[in-house]
């Protein structure tokens, strides 16, 4: 049991945006302001450590054939819980994901825990997992949104800080709107992405470097 | 429900309101079998008939839900009654279209978890459509999918080939790519029909 390199696998090396590219549709789709990055990503996170921890205290019961069919039946009751829940206590933020709450069912991410971590590892390591990656896509997610939301309104924190206006940066009117709206997740999302293979080579690079030296 | 307002539905589920580049629905498939232009057009039909029959299907469990004071099981019903779509048309396709279910065959797993499928289902259910208007909102959003993808498919066979600098490699040029066709989209955003 490695929890740092679990942690470091969440973030980094196995982050289930950047490296993975799981569950695109949402960090593409609700991304245009902090509010809905963080929202998203904790709601992503509780549901996938609560799946982990059941799938994996069940993953002795399920049979092979139908586990598939079983992670998004389970999946799916932890959804619906978190859907009511957000509707019940949170409204602002259920109304801003929208249709995108439900469709976690179909996180790529989530389902993606399940079979290759939780039906295989016990349910402590599964629940550490679920949170290593949850705070990966969560991390992921808000740098995503603080690149839109400011480059597309031009503000820092919209729908959390300043009354739910966000801290105004760039003046009005010099904000593309283009980047709040389909275009700008595309576009942001590459250019992101780009940094991050950057980055991760370089890294790896220096790494090499640092083997070759000794 | 006039012939005016079904056409309506069908335009902005192919063009002003895509599944895809408008509403991010199903951008897992869009990225991941987008390489070549077969296995796109494969998986857009695959698509759009499972969305289709997913409607259909959807709606009367819907009714079902609703008239027994269930409608909180929604997702759960709906992500099931989609499985099991999918697999009894994998079933079927292998018994009675071999040819189609060699074409078809690897991406029909992978349809269940496709958001475009969920989603549809939900926006139907939101939207209170009725049967046949959730029928034709299923499968003009397959087919949107369907142009999207393949769309995306011979513009990224072209952006593959080309040079681009090692870090923009791969996915980061693929979704640039798909930045601009969803600027195209854009273009369609005022089209209605009234």
């Amino acid at each position: 049991m490695n929890f740092k390199k679990q942690f470091k696998d969440g973030l980094l090396d196995k982050n289930p945006v950047f490296v993975q590219l799981l569950g695109m549709c949402s960090t593409l789709a609700i991304t245009t302001s902090l509010f809905n990055g963080i929202g998203m990503g904790l709601a992503v996170t509780i549901i996938t450590i609560c799946s982990n921890v059941l799938i994996s205290a069940l993953r002795k019961v399920i049979p092979n054939q139908i586990r598939i069919a079983a992670y998004i039946t389970i999946i799916a009751g932890f959804v619906t819980v978190v859907d009511l829940l957000l509707k019940a206590y949170i409204p602002a933020l259920s109304e801003s994901l929208g249709v995108f709450i439900p469709l976690i069912v179909v996180n790529c991410m989530v389902l993606g825990r399940a079979e290759a971590f939780a039906s295989k590892n016990g349910v402590l390591a599964s629940a550490v997992d679920g949170l290593c990656q949850g705070i990966g896509y969560t991390v992921a997610l808000v740098i995503v949104c603080v690149v839109r939301e400011f480059l597309g309104s031009g503000t820092f924190g919209g729908g959390l800080l300043n009354g739910g206006e966000g801290i105004r940066i760039l003046p009005e009117g010099v904000p593309a709107m283009q980047m709040v709206m389909p275009v700008g997740g595309f576009l942001a999302m590459g250019c992101i992405l780009a940094g991050f293979q950057y980055m991760t080579r370089k890294m790896e690079n220096a790494r090499k470097d640092k083997e070759a030296a000794k | 429900m006039t012939a005016n307002a079904i056409l309506g539905i069908i335009i902005a589920a192919l063009l002003s309101q895509n599944f895809i580049l408008v509403k991010f629905y199903g951008i897992c498939p869009f990225m991941g079998v987008s390489k070549k232009i077969d296995t796109a057009l494969g998986m857009g039909m695959a698509v759009t008939f499972v969305m289709a029959l997913a409607s259909a299907a959807c709606f009367v469990v819907n009714k079902l839900l609703v008239a027994l004071g269930l409608s909180y099981m929604q997702t759960v019903a709906f992500i099931l009654v989609i499985a099991s779509i999918v697999q009894v048309v994998e079933m079927f396709l292998k018994k009675a279209v071999p040819a189609l279910y060699k074409a078809l065959g690897v991406f029909l797993p992978l349809i269940t978890t496709n958001c475009a499928v969920l989603g549809v289902v939900l926006v139907n259910v939101q939207n209170n459509y009725n049967f046949l208007i959730s029928v034709i909102n299923g499968a003009a959003g397959g087919l949107g999918f369907t142009l999207a993808i393949v769309l995306f498919a011979s513009v990224r066979e072209r952006v593959d080939k080309a040079e681009s600098p090692e870090s923009f490699k791969g996915y980061p040029l693929a979704l640039i790519a798909a930045g601009f066709l969803a600027l195209a989209f854009m273009g369609f955003s005022g089209l209605s029909i009234s």
